[in-house]
């Protein structure tokens, strides 16, 4: 994979996230630059989960970031809600905002240790008028007792008084507190305790039922993508292998790459080992990222054409598209 | 062994009691949540816990040497050629300013006595053992220039340079993305295979317990829970701990959509530990009894231990 393509858009009505052709590369040094997500294009339909996996340094995280114009990307348009986010002045842009949230991987470091419970979700609600204080304040003990948390016990401390799970909740909360219609989850649980992922894991599904939202949610993590997700993209160098429903993906990956991930998952039953060939080496530099297929220096499948041609997005069973010139049938 | 932290708040019970045992070759898995005493009973069996606020009690048999027993210095002997320890993040555990070369070749010097140039000789060969492309090179390289996986190959090849009995791997895979962390492993289950080690793996993680160890001990509340071998442990659990702790966590061979079992509420707060057992107030099986009284070790007869007082699969 790694490759380009289109064929996995839906282009309905219902998109709520339409991304086209998205590039986002830095500047290091004199005439280097980190290819970070190349040309990629996806699209969010209202109530889908889209989870986007990878390992690190695939882009995952940029790639989310430039949705939310932090920085905006370097070319390529994100329609949110009709409009292009990349074209939006300053001022409409935080307008936008505030119904494209994002919940960060370190609870405890995104929320500001000086204020309060109450003060950390009130300020969203604050800073765009949101009613009058005491509908603010009904607003924000409904949040918090959403999420699992008794209002009169936590409004008055202050994040450092929490754990780890505990904050990821009052990050939920302050996310929820404008009432978003899409919620970005950049790693939301892989900074917990497994007992506690569960728990924040459940928060989420049963908040995206509450409230009708849509995600997009990034995780390194095969087993909780599968858990959360109703669609999932796979990522590497910046580029997009393989698009399916989970269930799909996980019983029959058509990417080497995917494979190859899946097989590396450890599972947690001694009769079920899998001991397959294991994929070799470290992702390339995406300073310097080869030529053709970006996988193809890892992949067991590949061939002269993989150096020369990129491949392109198609669709290989109904819902599953794959970016491999040689998809595993 | 138990070991008690003194701290403004009282004293904090970090590990209760602990009787475990490794056997010969063998790799005994030892999970836990974070703050189940996992990374403080290894560190305490090496010694490695030190100052005046630190309380070991117990005892510590290594290779028939009672270590407890023993002078710092004479327990340092054992270090790197009787046991070793690689760490959940390899970039502190290295130094930062030294090349790989000199931070290898440093035990090899000073264990076997080997002249520099043998030891660097050795440090190569090391390095390649461990599977790190163009060792030449990344002997001369520092720390920072290397990636998550390679940095902890380096500390694998320190470990292992004086042939150690026993390595104790707390985390090795966890600052690491799946594949690397699946060469990782296998790299581990290889070298064991080849220079006879034992090893003693923590992790919080049962999939790599599942496919790593022969043994595994649960460690909850500073107390090893249960302990049995690990295909067993996974076919016929008896602690209703281990049982919540894998039914909450999602599985590629679950179907997706599948909810979580949770487990309540959180760890007993260890200043202040309950007289009963510390699962008690988050277990779905809790009596009266469970709360009141302290559960005693029990082994089955075919020495499946457990520390519980309605263990799954008995009557109540």
């Amino acid at each position: 994979m790694a490759g380009s393509g289109t064929a996995h858009m839906r282009n309905t009505v219902d998109s709520v996230l339409t991304v086209r052709d998205l590039t986002v590369e830095f500047r290091v040094g004199k005439n280097k630059t980190v290819k970070a997500v190349s040309g990629l294009s996806l699209d969010v339909v209202k109530g889908e989960t889209l989870a986007i996996v990878g390992e690190s340094g695939c882009g995952k995280t940029t790639l989310a970031r430039a949705i939310l114009q932090l920085p905006p990307p370097n070319s390529g348009e994100v329609i949110f809600d009709g409009t292009d986010m990349t074209l939006l002045p300053k001022e409409n842009l935080r307008s936008a905002r505030t119904s494209m949230q994002m919940i960060f991987q370190d609870p405890i470091s995104s929320l500001n240790p000086r204020m309060t419970v109450h003060q950390l979700i009130d300020e969203p609600l604050e800073i765009w008028d949101r009613g009058t204080r005491a509908e603010r304040d009904e607003r924000i003990n409904k949040l918090l007792f959403s999420v699992g948390l008794e209002p009169d016990l936590v409004l008055n401390r202050r994040s450092y008084e929490f754990s780890g799970g505990q904050c990821q909740r009052i990050s939920i909360a302050r996310a929820l507190a404008l009432d978003p219609r899409m919620l970005i989850c950049d790693e939301p649980v892989s900074a917990l305790d497994v007992s506690i992922q569960a728990q924040i894991l459940n928060l989420l599904l049963f908040m995206k039922e509450t409230y009708g939202l849509t995600m997009l949610f990034i995780s390194h993590d095969l087993a909780v993508v599968k858990a959360i997700s109703t669609r999932v993209m796979v990522m590497y160098l910046g580029k997009i292998c393989e698009v399916a429903p989970p269930d799909v993906l996980y019983s029959q990956p058509a990417h080497h790459y995917t494979r190859a991930l899946l097989n590396s998952v450890p599972i947690p039953d001694p009769t079920k080992q899998i001991r397959t060939e294991l994929l070799q080496g470290e992702p390339p530099s995406p300073m310097n990222p080869p030529s053709g297929c970006r996988f193809r220096t890892r992949c067991v499948g590949a061939s002269a054409l993989c150096a020369e041609q990129e491949p392109q997005l198609r669709e290989v069973s109904p819902g599953q598209f794959v970016a491999c010139h040689h998809p595993i049938v | 062994m138990s070991v008690n932290f003194d701290t403004p708040r009282g004293s904090l019970e970090a590990v209760r009691g602990v009787d475990i045992e490794i056997p010969a070759g063998m790799s005994v898995g030892v999970v836990g949540e974070s703050g189940s005493g996992k990374t403080v009973m290894c560190r305490a069996a090496m010694g490695l816990l030190q100052g005046s606020t630190v309380n070991r009690t117990g005892t510590v048999i290594f290779d028939g040497h009672e270590l407890t027993a023993m002078s710092k210095e004479q327990v340092r002997e054992l270090f790197g050629s009787g046991m070793a320890m690689i760490f959940q993040d390899p970039l502190t555990a290295l130094n930062p300013v030294r090349r790989i070369g000199a931070q290898v070749s440093e035990g090899l010097r000073i264990r076997l006595g080997m002249s520099k140039s043998d030891a660097m000789a050795r440090s190569k060969e090391l390095l390649e053992l461990v599977r790190i492309p163009n060792a030449a090179a990344v002997l001369k390289s520092f720390p920072y220039q290397l990636s998550g996986g390679m940095r902890q190959r380096v500390m694998i090849a320190i470990a292992i340079a004086c042939n150690p009995k026993l390595l104790f791997a707390d985390e090795p895979t966890t600052a690491l993305d799946v594949t690397v962390q699946a060469q990782i492993l296998q790299l581990l289950r290889e070298l064991r295979e080849d220079l006879k080690m034992s090893m003693v793996l923590v992790t919080h993680d049962l999939g790599v317990v599942a496919g790593n160890t022969d043994y595994v001990a649960v460690m909850y509340a500073g107390e090893v829970v249960e302990y049995a071998p690990t295909k067993k442990l996974f076919a016929d659990m008896r602690m209703p701990y281990t049982e919540a702790l894998l039914d909450s966590i999602p599985r590629v061979d679950h179907k997706s959509g599948t909810r979580l079992s949770v487990i309540a509420g959180r760890l007993p707060d260890p200043t202040n530990r309950p007289a009963g057992c510390g699962f008690a107030p988050r277990c779905k099986y809790a009596q009266d009894k469970c709360t009141t009284d302290h559960p005693e070790l029990k082994t089955d007869p075919d020495g499946h231990i457990y520390r519980c007082w309605f263990p799954i699969g008995e009557a109540l």
